[in-house]
């Protein structure tokens, strides 16, 4: 994705540490530069400059099934941040003023 | 509205890698949502949402509120349904497994007894004020998350609830909590917090409840506590913790869209949203005290100090992110905030001492810090703890040693907002206990902060009717005038309250440890 990091302060989620969540973390950790991940018991906390992105294809890669984003849901604890997109294919978590998705494609 | 647009939208940049669906994400929640809505005709829309206007919040167009999770019944039910089976199937195999018997100590569930008494039936109320605001908001859109949030509290209820009754089985103090909360000294604590936001309106009741609490408090109580769960070995907390939290998430969201919306509506909601804000805040730290006090003197195996805590998740990202996206909008940080950071090298001491102090009348025990225990304190706190906390801990121990075992022989004064006791120093002066004051009408009112004083001030209708327990024992509306009596109108039983060491508990875990290993032998 192109949009310019314009804003570094640390966006970050917090999931649960379970096998299932692996594939999602490797997914996140291989789609996003300078994250830094932190490990606490029974949770992992993922933080990155700026802005944060999920992406359905990578998680599904990793996964050797089809998921949707809604799942996304399960293995969150906790977010630092907007939830700026969130749709079929990709959740992006950043800072600063609300993205300007809405009107384009509703309906 | 949604409902009445023209399909004209371009297909999005996505979509050529989207699967083949029947309807976006975005296009599904608009037609299970929005497009479900209709304009009364019988009754005029404010005789529809007869209460969004009194607040002297003013909102022009209610589709303007976005719900970026995109939530839908059926994605909603399905995904609930299975966090459930995952969090009963955990219940299941430690209940089964005898899994109480693997905590870190007994002395542990000393937290969990605090947490069902003084946060469980917080969510129970959630739940119903959810469910007016499901039915009050003019807007689709607030309704249906409204909505989904008051499931959602019913579900953390019952979880909780759940959960901990498999512990009511073996432990003291689990039992008759719904009595305990409406009635006991402490929890009037958080009790206090959830009865000021349910006679409050509903947009404040929102940042009350969806900013406040959840953005501030269930960052502070969910993660860092619930994380420590799993580190004591109380798999099912933690597991009903993230279970829980992983909807927080959502609520969070709901919170910071309701503030965002708000403050967009119209510019002269933001000095009353920033009142609301610097209220709030205040109320929710003065609870979270509570929080400290598990955090760092509850654990058997401490995993983060308060402070820790309070620095990443309030700090960090709070002050750090979120308050300079409000500023955007002409909202500053909480007007108080610059005390509570000074607090944090402080508070978890202060509230800790206060429990162990009073913990004779409380659904929990109590015990002096081990020596372990205490050089992890002074890790966690070099610059405060060996210097103004050690040696009380250290005198504690020698009395209880003596046979002396400390308890405060009276009633704690009250602050007149939080209703925590007076405990708290002056900012900037932790040798000097605060004490503010008002006159309303005759009458003297009393406070543990500049803070809670700034809360009075501006209501004190409101505040008066404060239900104090302390002055309510005086009176004598609590069972009567000796200690035995108010513990008898509590509903205690036997070994829920005073020193932990040598207490009912603590004998049962001793003996059936000792169990365990005569049936492995010693070298087993």
């Amino acid at each position: 994705m192109t949009e310019k990091i314009l804003d570094a302060r640390p966006v970050s989620v917090d999931l649960q540490e379970t096998e299932n969540n692996r594939a999602l973390i490797t997914a996140i950790e291989a789609d996003n530069a300078d994250l830094v991940i932190n490990h606490f018991p029974g949770v992992v906390k993922l933080q990155a400059p700026g802005r944060l992105q999920i992406n359905r294809e990578s998680v599904e890669a990793q996964l050797g099934r089809t998921w949707e984003t809604h799942e996304f849901q399960m293995a969150i604890i906790t977010l630092s941040g907007n939830i700026s997109e969130w749709d079929e294919d990709r959740i992006v978590i950043s800072w600063g003023p609300r993205v300007e998705d809405d009107e384009e494609d509703e309906d | 509205m949604t409902a009445t647009t023209p399909n004209t939208a371009a297909p999005s940049p996505a979509a050529k890698t989207a699967k083949p669906k029947k309807l976006s994400m975005k296009a599904r929640y608009s037609a299970l949502t929005r497009d479900l809505d209709w304009e009364p005709t019988y009754v005029s829309e404010d005789e529809m949402y007869p209460h969004t206007k009194y607040e002297g919040i003013k909102i022009h167009d209610w589709s303007k509120w976005d719900d970026p999770f995109r939530l839908t019944v059926d994605a909603y039910y399905r995904y609930q349904a299975e966090k459930d089976k995952r969090l009963y199937s955990v219940l299941d195999g430690f209940a089964q497994g005898q899994g109480h018997l693997t905590l870190a100590d007994a002395s542990y569930l000393n937290a969990m007894k605090i947490f069902l008494g003084g946060v469980t039936p917080l969510e129970y109320q959630a739940n119903r004020h959810f469910a007016y605001l499901a039915r009050q908001f003019n807007g689709p859109g607030p309704r249906f998350a409204a909505l989904c949030q008051s499931v959602d509290e019913m579900r953390h209820a019952q979880t909780e609830i759940h959960t901990l009754s498999n512990y009511n089985k073996f432990y003291t103090g689990f039992h008759n909590f719904l009595q305990q909360h409406d009635r006991v000294w402490y929890l009037s604590v958080t009790k206090s917090y959830f009865d000021d936001a349910l006679s409050a309106g509903p947009f404040e009741f929102l940042i009350a409840i969806g900013f406040s609490f959840e953005y501030l408090l269930t960052n502070l109580l969910f993660v860092p506590f619930m994380s420590a769960a799993s580190f004591n070995g109380d798999l099912p907390t933690m597991t009903f913790g993230f279970s829980a939290q992983s909807d927080e998430s959502r609520h969070m969201t709901l919170g910071l869209e309701a503030i965002k919306f708000i403050l967009e509506q119209d510019e002269a909601n933001v000095p009353i949203v920033q009142e609301w804000v610097d209220k709030w805040f205040w109320r929710g730290y003065r609870v979270t005290g509570l929080v400290a006090a598990m955090l760092d003197y509850m654990l058997p195996r401490p995993v983060m100090s308060w402070k820790e805590a309070f620095e990443l998740y309030f700090e960090q990202q709070m002050m750090g992110g979120l308050f300079p996206d409000l500023a955007l909008y002409g909202i500053r940080p909480p007007k108080h905030v610059e005390q509570a950071i000074w607090e944090k090298e402080h508070l978890s001491h202060w509230l800790y001492d206060t429990l162990y102090q009073f913990s004779h009348a409380a659904n929990f025990t109590t015990t002096v810090p081990d020596a372990e225990h205490l050089d992890w304190l002074s890790q966690a706190y070099p610059d405060t703890f060996d210097q103004e906390y050690r040696a009380k801990w250290e005198e504690m121990r020698t009395l209880d040693e003596e046979g002396k075992r400390f308890t405060f022989p009276g009633l704690p004064e009250l602050c007149q907002i939080c209703q925590v006791p007076m405990t708290f120093k002056v900012n900037h002066d932790s040798e000097h206990i605060a004490q503010f004051h008002s006159d309303h009408e005759g009458e003297h009112y009393n406070f543990c902060s500049e803070a809670c004083k700034w809360i009075f001030d501006r209501e004190p209708e409101k505040y008066r009717q404060a239900w104090l327990p302390v002055h309510q024992i005086y009176q004598g509306n609590c069972g009567g005038p000796t200690i035995p009596d108010v513990l008898a109108w509590y509903g205690y039983q036997e070994g829920d309250s005073g020193e932990f060491v040598g207490g009912v508990d603590d004998q049962n875990w001793q003996k059936w440890h000792h169990q365990i290993e005569d049936k492995l032998g010693k070298d087993a």
